[in-house]
């Protein structure tokens, strides 16, 4: 449980944020110069908050009333950098046991064969970082960072630095890490893509301040957060849990709090967690249940909410058993049906705008769904 | 006379005592050199400048003037020299360790130099990482630190030994030129100029300076290259 109350002003620039952070992967999101990174380094102790406190686990590792200030090395969190930092002068091993050997051994969590096979970079060993492609490099900075032992770990865009094929490569690895080594993840990015994949609370930064704090998919649900989450991609996300394949017909059934889901085929493991996203410009509403439609989905909801959107759209959120679902529809269709929130209605959705990018493994799947 | 190969017994002297002496004056100044460099490269005080402007000084000051103030502070009359004398019994006046303080005085700046820019050269954000493994800030400094300006310390060190092996004016003066302690190659040539038919020993004597001198250049660059292609995998 990492707690941490912050102020630091640098320049111009205040970053004034309240953060509690409980077991998986903790996302800070936001544009760049939101203060996400300046959050985490001093949280690692790499720069030092004018004011505030940071608990882990209920232990200082600063608090300015008190006047405590542990330096990084007392800290025993392991930072992931954006550009990896390997140590050139070390081999891949001596890199990965450069923190491993200052921990005493009753207090090691892992050994370096588990980081070595999960990573899957035991024929790198004996390389030295400068013979590594970018992906290969943040697989083995991880690796350190893990091998550190750390109770807390703090990963900077780890991806960034990567094109999209490496990250695709080194996106799977960190997705498991927390639930396998049992070790919380702090998570800076500014891509919505990892937020998804890997985060099971997502915290907002907006220059320098918390907008808002909470599960994934409640956030990203929040027409009002669309501002910070992004306005192209307005969705819900839902977790939904995969049922079953029809190959015959080309179709994927998923279960949710709202019911039966069912969507294009995809290549899912039957029974595994999943998180979709569903854009809120493909979600129609209908009164009644429709009988003779292509539409291969009609779930029972509840209006939640109506607020006008951009133009002569307005978000309309719905309730469908507990999970959020986000309709954009024209102001005209509202008055039409006469849609009022505490309304029974069926939200109604085509199986194929659900596609590939929308459906992410949640690989990491410790968190309290 | 000597054959074109052997080397006479004063040869031998003399670039043995060169090469003590020169070995010496490295040894005994880089870690100097190397706390120098790292002020410099990593601290802000009132007064750098002028540090620095110290630091600096033996590579523009004519030789003979570092080797009079040298003999003033370390003579046996000088403070310091005095001090030594009574308290370790170590007289370095007129001696081969005089001579490699000399020298070392001498080449000190090149030395700085040389690892100052490794130093400013190395990407602080290792040294970060080092403190987030768990390394305080001396251990980061031994193990992180070091290793990647080797190279630099490898050069302000043969810089430096280049460069206390042609050392003259400041020995000359400070130590004098005494057959078997002081008197290195650059001293006997001069000596053997200065008499009658010396010219011809003279010579083989610039051939043994030239010859030492490509030889330490030639290790110089087969060592940093293998420095830096440790470093670059």
């Amino acid at each position: 449980m990492l707690d941490i109350h912050l102020k630091r002003r640098q320049g111009d620039f205040l970053v004034d944020v309240a953060i509690a952070a409980g077991p998986g992967v903790t996302a800070l999101y936001g544009p760049s110069g939101s203060g996400k990174t300046s959050v985490i380094s001093m949280v690692a102790g790499l720069s030092r908050p004018d004011d505030g406190r940071i608990l882990l686990d209920g232990r200082a590792l600063f608090d300015k009333a008190r006047n405590i200030d542990l330096p990084p090395e007392k800290r025993r969190l392991g930072y992931v950098f954006q550009e990896g930092r390997l140590f050139p002068h070390l081999s891949v091993r001596g890199n990965l046991l450069f923190g491993h050997k200052k921990v005493p051994p009753a207090e090691r969590k892992v050994t370096l064969e588990d980081v070595v096979e999960v990573l899957g970079i035991a024929p790198l060993l004996d390389r030295h970082p400068a013979r590594l492609s970018g992906g290969e490099k943040q697989r083995v900075a991880i690796g350190r960072a893990l091998l550190a032992h750390p109770r807390l770990m703090l990963m900077d865009e780890p991806l960034s630095a990567l094109d999209p094929s490496r990250k695709a490569e080194v996106l799977p690895f960190i997705g498991g890490l927390s639930r396998q080594f049992n070790v919380p993840i702090l998570y800076v990015s500014h891509a919505m893509d990892e937020v998804l994949r890997l985060a099971d609370t997502l915290v907002l930064l907006q220059g320098g301040r918390v907008v808002a704090g909470g599960p994934v998919e409640d956030l990203l649900s929040r027409p009002d957060l669309c501002a910070h989450t992004g306005r192209a991609e307005a969705g819900s996300v839902i977790v939904a849990t995969v049922a079953g394949h029809d190959g015959e017909r080309g179709l994927t059934r998923l279960d949710f709090a709202g019911g039966p889901l069912v969507i294009g085929w995809m290549d899912l493991a039957v029974g595994a967690r999943v998180r979709v996203r569903i854009h809120a410009r493909d979600v129609a509403i209908a009164l009644d249940p429709p009988t003779r439609t292509s539409m291969r989905n009609a779930i029972p909801a509840i209006i939640r909410s109506i607020s006008p959107g951009e133009g002569h759209v307005v978000d309309v959120v719905l309730d469908c058993g507990g999970a959020p679902l986000w309709a954009q529809i024209t102001a005209h269709s509202q008055a039409l049906l006469g849609l009022a929130p505490g309304q029974s209605v069926h939200a109604l959705l085509k199986a194929v705008t659900v596609t590939g990018g929308d459906v992410t493994d949640r690989i990491n799947q410790n968190s309290a769904l | 006379m000597a054959g074109l190969f052997t080397l006479t017994p004063l040869e031998i002297e003399s670039l043995k005592l060169s090469l003590l002496v020169s070995v010496w004056a490295v040894a005994g100044s880089l870690p100097f050199g190397i706390l120098c460099a790292w002020v410099l490269a990593r601290l802000r005080f009132p007064g750098k400048t002028l540090f620095d402007g110290i630091v600096h000084l033996p590579l523009v000051l004519p030789p003979v003037v570092v080797g009079y103030l040298l003999l003033l502070t370390l003579g046996r009359r000088g403070p310091l020299g005095e001090w030594l004398y009574d308290w370790f019994g170590v007289t370095v006046a007129f001696t081969w360790k005089g001579a490699a303080l000399a020298s070392a005085t001498i080449a000190f700046p090149l030395m700085v130099r040389s690892i100052r820019l490794s130093l400013e050269g190395v990407d602080r954000g290792l040294e970060q990482a080092a403190r987030t493994l768990g390394r305080g800030p001396v251990a980061t400094f031994f193990t992180v630190t070091l290793p990647l300006v080797a190279p630099g310390i490898l050069t302000g060190a043969i810089l430096s030994f280049a460069r206390s092996l042609s050392e003259f004016g400041a020995t000359i003066t400070f130590v004098s030129n005494i057959p078997g302690e002081t008197r290195t190659l650059p001293l006997a040539i001069y000596t053997l100029t200065q008499e009658p038919g010396g010219t011809d020993p003279a010579l083989r004597l610039c051939l043994i300076a030239v010859a030492v001198a490509l030889i330490t250049l030639l290790a110089a660059e087969v060592l940093s290259r293998r420095a830096q292609a440790r470093l670059t995998g």
